[in-house]
Order: structure tokens, then sequence, then C-alpha cells
């Protein structure tokens, strides 16, 4: 099997993000939240990447960041995924009042973007991680439901499916015994988007100051604390950016891989 | 009388639109307070003594049933009375009335710039496809889409106020100020949104008329001797006008995500900047109204799509 190469980048990078989030407390070169250096001081030996606006090193707060970035990220995209694939494949078992039901909940939620409606919900709920993780799981779970509905409708009508119903199996059964199994290459390669997609999410959340609360502080919060610097030239809230950008575009790579990857499987099948 | 098939069509779309801004709003003041937890507890904090929880459950009607609650808003908001905000008791229809034009200068702004920008530019992707000019715009288009919107502003603004001086990294808009001066506040957010949703227009461009570049016609006016570009304008753009224009139209209701975003990066005094700033207030009503017109406008510029769609199909406008 031959790897492209942007999918080893994508590969790599990712691997390293991962690596780095997992053994932050192990990596980074100073702690979250003490005032080591000068305000906004520039690249140097002791601080690889400068300082920001209360004189903390960039690169561990990078590096702690990214743990809470990626985690909060992970959790609500594997929340997505277990609430729209299970929704999505009950509503093709079931069929009938079930599924429209479902479908235009769906349809209802989709209405309006998913940043308004999270705006709305976090204006009454209190904002923890938890709060994070479920508000941005339930919204981005619609389009797993619209996926894994129009792959595991396809599945339904298979005759295994039907020998399974003839033998007297059960929804559960049904659903995660035939159609899982079966549809679960189209959706690992969704998993990629969907989780890319989850950070833009909490970053875009922490930047305007309604996702990761301090003490903690992820790379869309660490953007907002630096960019007043940017005024004066300070160019502090440019890593964090860069952080995102980076993981966003290396993740991307790995999930085009995987997609082209699946369709060139479903093709070979007929 | 019977109406006109493709009347009918446009009819109906905009009724469900009508219906689903309905049960929009239903959702947005009920579904809200159905939340677990209390609302007038979270907006008040663990601290509130019993007598202000009590207090403000009244002030927001909380202590009557949901349905009278969301019936008597509905109401007052259809004849233009959206109420007062809890955090300064300002009515919230004037404080609206007040940004909305900002912002709506920025998204009319961005519109008029992105979308000729985004169909030359696909169709100079199609006319080259495969080639450097094709890769060279779908590798940045495709950099664009992987960056969230406030990411993509602090490029533009590194670049364009450090690297290169050319603007001020913020942008305020004041009554009084003239057209021109007005222009050049707002560039730099004009230049994020347009980046921001550049990037789907132009690809989907690209896609439909690589599409038709696929029909039987397009071969024939290729042995007829035409040009690239002109088969590309003639025949090709014509038949691509109907899924380009509905994509137009629905990224631009993509900008109410923008605006808000953007408007909060350069402190630019408007609808989203406001809707942010009480979301952080915790004042319900203030984010129930704005939420509740951006999610107007995004439902609306998609029931547009889709009439646009129907209206540009002429197998529906010239039914057998």
């Amino acid at each position: 099997m031959r790897i492209p190469l942007s999918a080893i980048i994508g590969l790599c990078l990712t691997g390293a993000f991962v690596f780095v989030a997992v053994f932050a407390q192990l990596i980074a070169p100073y702690p979250i939240d003490a005032a080591v250096g000068g305000v906004w001081e520039g690249p140097s030996e002791t601080f690889w990447l400068g300082t920001d606006t209360i004189g903390r090193d960039i690169l561990s707060r990078l590096i702690y960041g990214g743990q809470i970035t990626i985690f909060v990220a992970l959790m609500s995209s594997l929340l997505s995924f277990g609430l729209g694939s299970f929704f999505g494949f009950l509503a093709v078992v079931r069929g009938g009042w079930v599924d429209t039901g479902l479908s235009r909940l769906v349809d209802l939620m989709m209405a309006v973007p998913s940043l308004i409606v999270a705006l709305v919900v976090l204006s009454v709920l209190p904002l923890n991680l938890m709060v994070l993780i479920l508000v941005m799981g339930i919204l981005d779970s619609t389009r797993v439901f619209r996926l894994s509905r129009a792959v595991a409708a396809d599945i339904a009508v298979m005759d295994y499916v039907e020998a399974a119903r003839l033998r007297g199996e059960n929804l559960m059964w049904i659903i995660f015994r035939e159609i899982l199994p079966n549809a679960l290459s189209p959706l690992v390669a969704e998993f990629g988007l969907r989780f890319i997609f989850a950070v833009l999410f909490i970053s875009t959340l922490s930047f305007l100051g309604l996702g990761i609360q301090p003490p903690l502080s992820d790379w869309g919060g660490m953007v907002r604390e630096n960019k007043d610097g940017l005024v004066y030239g300070k160019a502090a809230a440019m890593m964090p950016a860069a952080a995102i950008a980076a993981l966003a575009i290396s993740v991307n790579l790995v999930a085009d891989w995987v997609l082209s990857r699946t369709t060139s499987l479903k093709g070979g099948r007929g | 009388m019977t109406l006109h098939p493709i009347l009918k069509l446009v009819v109906q779309r905009i009724a469900l639109g009508l219906l689903l801004l309905l049960a929009v709003s239903f959702v947005l003041f009920l579904g809200v307070q159905m939340l677990p937890g209390d609302t007038a507890q979270a907006i008040l904090g663990q601290s509130a003594t019993p007598a202000a929880l009590a207090n403000l459950r009244h002030e927001m009607g909380l202590d009557q049933p949901a349905l009278t609650r969301y019936f008597s808003w509905l109401g007052h908001a259809l004849q233009g009375d959206l109420g007062k905000a809890l955090s300064n008791k300002q009515d919230i229809a004037h404080a609206i009335g007040q940004r909305l034009g900002n912002t709506l200068f920025l998204a009319v702004c961005a519109g008029v710039i992105a979308v000729p920008l985004a169909i030359a530019l696909g169709l100079v992707a199609a006319r080259y496809h495969g080639r450097w000019p094709d890769k060279l715009i779908s590798g940045i288009t495709l950099a664009t889409i992987s960056l969230p919107e406030f990411v993509a502003a602090y490029f533009v603004i590194f670049l364009l106020t450090q690297v290169v001086h050319l603007f001020q990294p913020v942008s305020m808009v004041f009554p009084g100020m003239s057209l021109w001066a007005k222009l050049q506040a707002v560039a730099l957010p004009v230049i994020v949104l347009v980046m921001v949703v550049l990037a789907h227009m132009m690809r989907m461009t690209r896609a439909a008329i690589l599409n038709v570049l696929q029909s039987a016609y397009i071969e024939t006016a290729e042995l007829k001797g035409l040009s690239p570009m002109q088969v590309i304008w003639h025949h090709a753009l014509p038949n691509a006008i109907a899924p380009i224009i509905s994509v137009v139209v629905i990224n631009l209701a993509y900008l109410v995500v923008g605006v808000v975003v953007v408007e909060v990066v350069f402190s630019y005094n408007a609808l989203g900047q406001y809707l942010v700033d009480h979301v952080a207030k915790r004042d319900l009503p203030v984010v129930q109204a704005v939420g509740l017109i951006f999610a107007a406008v995004y439902i609306g510029l998609n029931i547009l799509a889709d009439v646009v769609g129907i209206v540009a199909n002429p197998r529906l406008r010239h039914p057998k």
C-alpha cells in the first residue's frame, strides 16, 4: 500500500500534536500559569516562542492549551459520533414515524448555524468543560446523523439484514452487529472532518470568551489574551493561531487520504 | 383559478420557510428555558439571594406558564417590541436598530466583492483545469477553508498592518462618517469576510462548470473552433448558472456566522459584537432577539437559494 506524501506529512504532524498533548506535563518547560519573564518578550534561548501578555512562557502554554483543545474536540466529536450514528441507524431500522420525527428534528437544528445556537444555549448554561463538550457534541451530531442515515439506508436493504430480521434478532443486534460493521469505513473518514470542525468550534468559542474559562486555557483563548499585542507589533497571538491552522490542515490531509481510500474501496467492490 | 406550477412551488417554499422560522423561534425561547438548571440562577450566579431570584423570575415572567410567555413574546416581537435588556434596561429593538445598519454594511461590502471574484476565479480554475492556475487557486482556497474565521482574520491583520503597513487594526464606524471613510475603516474586516466565503463559492462554481463541460454540446462547440473561454462563457456558464446561484446565496447566508466572529476581532460595533457581549452578560432577552434575527436572515437566504434554483430551472419554468 502506497501512502501519498501529503498523508504522511499529515499523519506525522497529527501524531506529533497528539503526542505533545498526551505528555504535556512532561514536555512543557515551564508551568502553565507562572509569570516567568517580562511582558511580550520576543523569542529567545530561554523562551523559544517568547512570552505572553503577563510574561508567561508561550511555548508551555501552547503545549498545555493543545492538551485541552484536543481533549475537548475529541470528546465532543466522539459524542457527536455516538449520538449521530446511533440515531441515524435507528431511524433507518425503525423507519416510519421514528425516522420522520428524527429527520425533521435534525432539519430544525440545522436550520440555524450551530454557532448561533451555541451562543444562545451558552447564555443560560454554566460554562464548564462538560457543558461545552455536550453542547458541541449534540449540535454536531446532526451532520453525523444525516451521513449515517444515508449510509445505513443502503445497508438496511441488504439480504443479510433481512436474514437477521427473519432470524428474530432484536433492534440492537441489527444496529450494532449488522449495520455498524459495514458502515464503519465511510464513518471513520468523516470522523476526521468532524474532529477538525470541533477544534475550530471550541477555538472560536474560546476566542469569543465563551469557551474554556481561565485558569484553563486553550489555543482560541490564547489568541484572545494576546490579541492586543498585535497593535504594537507583538506576534504572540500568532503562535496559537498558527497552531490551530497547523492542526486543522494536518488532520485534513489525513482525512482526505482516508476518504479517497474508502471511495476507491467501494468502487472496487462494485 | 390554478396557479402556475412554478408559482405554487415558490409559495410552498416560502410557506415552509415561515413555518421553519416559527419552529426555530419556539425552540430558541422555550427550549432554552427548558434546559436543565434554572435560568434565573444561571444569570445571577450561585450566590444569589432567594429574593433576588424570585424578583428576576417575576421580571422574566418565569412564574407564568411557558406557552403564555412564548405567545406574548411572539405577539410583541411581531409588532417590533423585543422587550428590554436585563443588563442595562435599554430597549432591545432600539439597540438592534442602531447596529443592524453597520452589520449589513459590512456584509453587503463583503458580498459585493466576494461573489464576482469567486465566480471569476471558478471560471479561471475550470478553464485551466488540472494545470497550475487551477492548482494554485484550489490550493489557496483549500487552506482558507480549514482555518477558523478568527485565525484567518489575525493572519490578515498581521500581514497587512505589521508586515506591510497598509491598514489600522481596529475598525471604528460611527454616524456622520463619509462613505469613503467608512469603506476605508471596514477594508480589513471585509477582506477577512471575503476570504471566509470565497473558497466554497469558488469551488462549487468550478465543480458546476466542470460538470457541464462534459456534455456533448460542449464538444460540439469546441469542434466548431470556439476558444476555450468562449465555450465556457457562452455554453457552459448559462447551463451552470442555477447551481452556482444557489451555492452563492447559501454561502452568503454563511456570512451570518462570519460577521459575528469578525466583528469581535475588529471591535466593530454592530450586531454580532452586541450578541457576543450579551451572551457573556447572560442577558437572555437580548441573546434570543439577536439570535432570532440571525436565524431569520439565514433561513431567508436559504429559501431564496431554493427559490432561485426553482426559477432558474427551465424544466420547471416551462412544464410540459
